[in-house]
């Protein structure tokens, strides 16, 4: 029983970000309107973003600013800090994203003024009349 | 790193990753995508990666939904799905 | 379509809950990812730049080619938005504007609390940027909480109220200036005879530094290179996004 507990601990985080990603794969493919394909891509994004975080997570670590304590008295214990490369790497994803957002939004406004709807059938149905 | 309430905050996030795409009114779905941001930042911060959380809680919850919020203002708020 | 979506979903999920089974444990101290650069990070960061902050270092230091990039990417999406709604035909007749209350006339209290949040915010991004060496923060952090000071500006006033304090083409200009200082140190660096971004070469030039303390306060300038960029792009994109690309009317 105690094993099957710690499996899951040690577990349930990446099956969730997996339901997570799923649901914004879900949303990309099968909503008919663009914010909300949007939204799901945001959330796709956010779920990678998630993973990586936690791939650098220690057990009882702290936040990876380096005690001046420690540099000058002992030595840097590596286990005692989180692990900073996916920190960094996340850090600029985040900030393109929300640029990237914000071509995905110009590029819906723009379709909203040539053709009057943000929704796919209707879209589709107009392109083809003209 | 606690995982109970690690496990609480990825509940809470799969419910409003749902909750944004089934509402129909896109301010709604903007506004909850917003608390979704919130979240992963708590999230973050409870993980140990404050840089992340910070720029998650200036970026996601703030920039990102108030682009959103332009755009559907510029549009429309109404959706059949 | 949504069957096959879901089918097609559902399929995919279980694959990858399937291989989760093969990533460590979470929390694990001794996986691989945790293991080979990172300790590097960790153990050599303060002795070789003095900066506490290690995302800060790796950053704006080791990883420095990497984040001008990603810079540059934020600039040409600033750039991208302002092409896509501002040029190509527009189609009068479809145009559904959606009507906006005439020029709202603005709440009393909201501009009040308003002029008085401002100053505060902007300190606060400037602080962000400043003191990213010791604390989280950095240039994208301070960058975005001053583009959200412009942006709560034009939310209280009007656009063109914000624009008369960051007009497009200055924001343009603050972008490109961004850029130019962070690709400016790393020239200084290749006229003193370094590679390029190799900061320890600064010391000939600063005064009363070492080649330690000059990693850390070129880290200083290029930060506050970012900050404009991301501050100037990001104001711009909203700008653009509120006003459909004309930069007339909006909130």
């Amino acid at each position: 029983m105690t094993d099957l507990m710690e499996f899951v601990v040690s577990r349930f985080n990446y099956w969730i970000y997996v339901v997570l990603m799923m649901i914004g794969l879900y949303a990309m493919i099968s909503k008919r309107n663009y914010v909300k394909k949007l939204i799901g891509m945001t959330i796709f994004q956010t779920s990678i973003i998630l993973f990586y975080v936690s791939i650098g997570v220690k057990s009882n670590a702290t936040i990876p600013i380096v005690d001046h304590h420690d540099v000058v008295h002992s030595e840097i214990l590596v286990d005692h800090y989180a692990n900073p490369l996916p920190h960094v790497l996340m850090l600029t994803a985040i900030v393109v994203g929300v640029a990237t957002l914000g071509v995905g939004l110009a590029v819906i406004e723009k379709i909203y003024r040539q053709h009057g709807t943000i929704e796919e059938p209707e879209l589709l149905a107009d392109v083809d009349q003209t | 790193m606690i995982w109970q309430f690690d496990l609480y905050i990825l509940v809470l996030l799969v419910v409003t990753a749902i909750v944004s795409l089934r509402v129909r009114d896109l301010l709604s779905a903007a506004m909850v995508s917003g608390v979704y941001s919130l979240l992963m930042c708590l999230l973050w911060a409870e993980m140990g990666a404050v840089d992340v959380a910070f720029t998650e809680a200036a970026v996601g919850a703030g920039l990102s939904t108030v682009f959103m919020i332009a755009t559907i203002l510029r549009t429309t708020r109404r959706t059949t799905d | 379509m949504k069957v096959f979506a879901f089918c097609l979903v559902f399929v995919t999920g279980v694959m990858l809950v399937m291989t989760a089974q093969d990533f460590p444990a979470w929390g694990d101290a001794h996986s691989a990812p945790n293991q080979y650069l990172s300790t590097y990070y960790i153990q050599h960061t303060y002795r070789d730049t003095a900066v506490p902050n290690i995302v800060t270092a790796v950053l704006a230091d080791y990883r420095g080619f990497d984040t001008m990039f990603e810079t540059s990417v934020i600039f040409c999406a600033g750039l991208g938005i302002a092409a896509i709604l501002s040029f190509g035909p527009r189609n009068p007749k479809r145009r559904k504007r959606l009507g906006l209350p005439p020029s709202a006339e603005g709440d009393l209290i909201i501009q009040t609390t308003t002029r008085l949040l401002i100053p505060v915010t902007q300190l606060f991004a400037l602080y962000v940027i400043a003191h990213g060496h010791h604390s989280p923060g950095g240039g994208f952090q301070g960058g975005v909480i001053l583009a959200a000071s412009f942006i709560l500006l034009s939310l209280a006033y009007d656009l063109n109220m914000a624009l008369s304090r960051l007009s497009d083409r200055l924001a343009l200009l603050w972008g490109n200036g961004g850029l130019l200082i962070y690709a400016g140190i790393g020239l200084i660096c290749v006229a003193l005879g370094a590679h390029f971004l190799e900061y320890s070469a600064l010391h000939a030039i600063l005064p009363a530094t070492d080649s330690v303390m000059a990693r850390s306060h070129a880290m200083l300038g290029v930060e506050i290179g970012v900050g404009f960029t991301v501050m100037s792009m990001l104001f711009s994109i909203y700008t653009q996004l509120v006003s459909l690309g004309s930069l007339e009317d909006g909130l």
